[in-house]
């Protein structure tokens, strides 16, 4: 036993409202740079649909992930070192920069600078790779909300796997908002797929990121990834992704797309990974036995002998408090209601999802609303609007049992809350008849329903002893390179300073701005004013001893 | 500079200029390596367009891995040795000129092609730098001026090997002959002489890229750990440097497959 910390995401699908908060300040804060204009480390589907980059899920085209050989033993799906060495100089299975999108702004500046003539002046599309004008038939959440589903949704490579019956019950639109962000795999593809060993997972947190000195440009975790969450920055040649944010992880923050869901639907914690069992727990031979295999590898923070392993394996004590209470350990092992996304990958994505419940098509409506005992509770959840066949498509390799047993859970936790919320007598049958403990239910009803800030996110901080050079690293960024924060003239060398020919519609400072940005950051801010205090809701206590934070 | 009359002249171009360009040139290496690793990459364009660069890039690079293991062969083994082993002269010359002129083709051909993206593809032409516009131009008169000396020499009459060859070796000995170039064909002193200016500038170019052949991919263990440690001294040149994103000294450890273990990668 080898006991790492990862840090892992739960994100309830229940409650996405598909506003793109999440999408928009992440953008705001880590991709709003030249090269990136396209990239969303973080991005927010409607299911059904294609997806971003278009059709990402259909791996037979775009060869993510890892696959078994014949021999059974784990292999990444486009080939390993020596095939990757093969076509170092075209890689067959990168995304086109149109399977994402163009990016665009508006030529706002005709419609104040136009003369006067009898026509309103038009703002026209420019691409803002090349600043030529566009015809727009493809973008960020073309397909949102269903629009053009006609067209588009019937493509999802999800309804390649289950019956027919559900793909002809789509006039029955039903969807499913589905955020994603890079799922700091336990099993990286995109790690393994670096020739140039650029790519890595911290020992700490298992947060994955890409050394930006190290990447070689040779894209092949783009293409090694099977959610497509590594992107490649055309400006820089360079890979970038989701860092987790982990700046602010580091001091105990949740992530920006966390902290600022409009659903309140993100759960952050950490859990304790056994990586000595890994490769073995990736490489079992039935995609459907992914999801166990992947939970057995989260060991229990509570047993005494996992305790004295971690601590061994160097671990502070306070992340395995953290790990006890991990609202992503209890909602993925403890409940069963999280789900890994296409577990069939085998990356062991530690992203979870908490599937939708969705109206009920016919008999069992008044049975969740009556708060009804009848046996045929659990035949009901067969029959809500979000095929079963479908959810399990995405989130348990194809396998409904799991997706069924989650979703029995949270209609349990609904019908046994509302007698207690409403004084009625409580019924301990409804939990044992899903499985769980009354209390379990209580417990789960605070984490899901009610998601108190502390509840929602656990987060430890960084050990200043362990990486003394924090002080350093006090106003860095983490992309401390080109036009993203001031370093001015690294990287100039190979002129990564692609002219923006529409600078400013997207903050793309060229290096003298970024000199002027610096100068502006230096004029001392309200000394009363501490932006921590908008971003965290303290406990009462910690606020009172204020003078910690240098 | 084409018949080069004065010793001076000949002196400065074959004595001096090599040095002058492998100083410029392994000097420069060091010194990117030393503060612009960030600027070290291939800067592919593949997300931006790869219709044409799939077969343009993969002729162009495997014409130039030919057309340097050519050159190679060509300048380092002796006359006497492939003599020795049994190999004559007219044979000799056989597979020189065919090889050289299928490799010689596909670098051709495919650095043209690569020119051709460029300029007609807005997205690839937007990515193109000032510097990169020399180093096409240089890399482009090396290019024609290697083809133009093997379709010259096709008859044999230049006999690089008793003259350019020696020439070379006596440079890496440090002891240059001159004299040696003087007899030869204009367009393979032109030529000699011509990518001397294309070493020194290769470190300040994207061709740069050519010094990170991924090696040790194959040998080291799929998933890389690294600990969060202190980043590389500070050097306070650029101020705070990003420690988050290159630990300098990654104590690279292995999770998967072998499970997990001791640093088996360095950087
Ligand atoms: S989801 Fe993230 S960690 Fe997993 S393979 Fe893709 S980029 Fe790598
Ligand atoms: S964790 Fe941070 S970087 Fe990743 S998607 Fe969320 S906001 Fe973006
Ligand atoms: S901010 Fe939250 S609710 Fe809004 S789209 Fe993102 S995940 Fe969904």
């Amino acid at each position: 036993m080898k006991v790492r910390a990862q840090m892992g995401m739960v994100m309830n699908l229940d409650k996405c409202i598909g506003c793109h908060t999440c999408s928009v300040t992440c953008k705001n804060v880590w991709t709003n740079r030249r090269g990136t204009e396209y990239v969303w480390f973080n991005n927010v589907e409607t299911k059904p649909g294609r997806g971003y980059p278009v059709d990402y899920e259909d791996q037979a085209k775009w060869k993510g992930g890892w696959e078994l050989d014949r021999r059974g033993k784990l292999k990444l799906k486009a080939g390993g070192p020596l095939r990757k060495l093969a076509s170092i100089f075209y890689n067959p299975d990168l995304p086109e920069l149109d399977a994402y999108y163009d990016p665009w702004t508006y030529d706002y500046d005709k419609l104040i600078s136009s003369p006067a003539s009898d026509q309103q002046p038009v703002a026209r599309p420019k691409s803002q790779v090349t600043g030529d004008s566009l015809d727009l038939n493809w973008g960020p959440n073309w397909e949102d909300d269903l629009a053009g589903s006609a067209e588009h949704a019937v493509h999802d490579p999800n309804f390649r796997n289950i019956q027919e019956e559900v793909r002809q019950g789509f006039e029955e639109t039903f969807m499913v908002y589905l955020p994603r962000i890079c799922e700091h795999c336990v099993n990286p593809a995109c790690v393994a797929s670096c020739p140039s060993g650029a790519m890595y997972k911290r020992e700490e947190d298992g947060i994955v990121l890409v050394d930006q000195e190290a990447c070689r440009s040779w894209r092949f975790c783009v293409s090694g990834c099977p959610y497509k969450k590594v992107y490649f920055n055309w400006n820089t040649g360079k890979a970038e992704k989701c860092n987790f944010c982990f700046p602010r992880i580091e001091a105990g923050m949740p992530t920006v797309c966390s902290e600022t869901c409009v659903g309140r639907l993100r759960h952050l914690g950490v859990v304790l990974i056994d990586t000595d069992r890994v490769e073995a727990a990736a490489s079992v031979a039935d995609d459907k036995d992914l999801l166990d295999a992947q939970l057995d590898l989260m060991l229990d923070p509570d047993d005494p002998e996992v305790r004295e392993q971690a601590l061994r394996d160097g671990i502070p004590a306070d992340w395995l408090d953290a790990a006890s209470n991990s609202p992503v350990y209890a909602m993925a092992k403890k409940w069963r209601i999280a789900l890994p996304l296409h577990p069939e990958y085998r990356t062991l994505p530690m992203v979870w999802y908490v599937p939708p419940l969705s109206p009920i098509e016919s008999v069992g409506a008044e049975l969740i609303r009556d708060g009804g005992d009848e046996e045929n509770i659990f035949a009901a959840i067969d029959q809500m609007r979000i095929p079963i066949g479908y959810l399990a498509s995405i989130l348990a390799a194809g396998d409904p049992e799991p997706v069924r047993l989650s979703l029995e859970r949270l209609v349990a936790m609904r019908r046994y809350m509302r007698d207690v919320n409403l004084g009625n007598e409580v019924r301990p049958s409804i939990a044992t008849e899903a499985g769980m403990e009354p209390h379990e239910l209580e417990e789960m009803f605070r984490m899901v329903a009610i998601g108190d800030y502390d509840d929602r996110y656990v987060i430890p901080r960084r050990h200043g002893e362990v990486s003394p050079d924090a002080f350093t690293a006090q106003g860095s960024c983490g992309i401390d390179f080109a036009n993203g924060a001031p370093v001015p003239g690294v990287g100039a060398m190979t002129g990564v300073d692609a002219p923006d020919p529409y600078g400013g519609a997207l903050a793309s400072a060229s290096s003298g701005e970024v000199t002027e940005r610096g100068a502006l950051a230096q004029e001392a801010p309200d000394p009363e004013f501490d932006i921590r205090d908008l971003l965290v809701k303290r406990h009462p206590a910690e606020t009172a001893g204020e003078g910690d934070h240098a | 500079m084409i018949a080069l009359a004065t010793s001076t002249l000949s002196v400065a171009a074959y004595s001096i200029l090599p040095y002058v360009a492998l100083s410029i040139g392994i000097g420069g290496l060091i010194w990117r390596r030393k503060t612009d690793r960030f600027g070290w990459t291939a800067r592919s364009t593949e997300l931006l367009e790869n219709k044409v660069l799939r077969f343009a890039s993969v002729l162009f690079h495997l014409g130039v891995l030919a057309a340097i293991g050519g050159h190679v062969l060509g300048i380092l083994i002796p006359q006497s040795f492939t003599e020795a082993v049994g190999l004559s002269d007219e044979a000799y010359h056989v597979l020189a000129v065919v090889g050289g002129i299928t490799a010689g083709a596909a670098v051709v051909i495919g650095f043209a092609a690569l020119m051709y993206r460029r300029i007609k593809f807005p997205r690839v032409r937007v990515t193109t730098t000032r510097m990169d516009v020399v180093t096409f131009v240089v890399l482009g008169v090396a290019i024609a001026s290697g083809m133009l000396a093997t379709l010259i020499n096709i008859p044999d009459s230049v006999h690089y090997r008793e003259s350019v060859a020696p020439y070379f070796r006596q440079i890496f000995v440090l002891n240059p002959d001159p004299e040696l170039m003087e007899g030869v064909n204009w367009i393979f002193q032109f030529h000699v002489t011509f990518v001397w200016f294309l070493y020194a500038l290769w470190p300040f170019s994207r061709l740069i890229h050519a010094f990170t052949v991924p090696v040790g991919y194959p040998l080291r263990s799929p998933i890389v750990y690294r600990p969060r440690k202190a980043g590389r001294p500070q050097t306070g040149k650029f101020g705070g440097g990003s420690p988050d994103y290159s630990p300098s000294i990654p104590a690279v450890t292995k999770a998967t497959p072998e499970g997990s273990g001791g640093p088996d990668q360095g950087s």
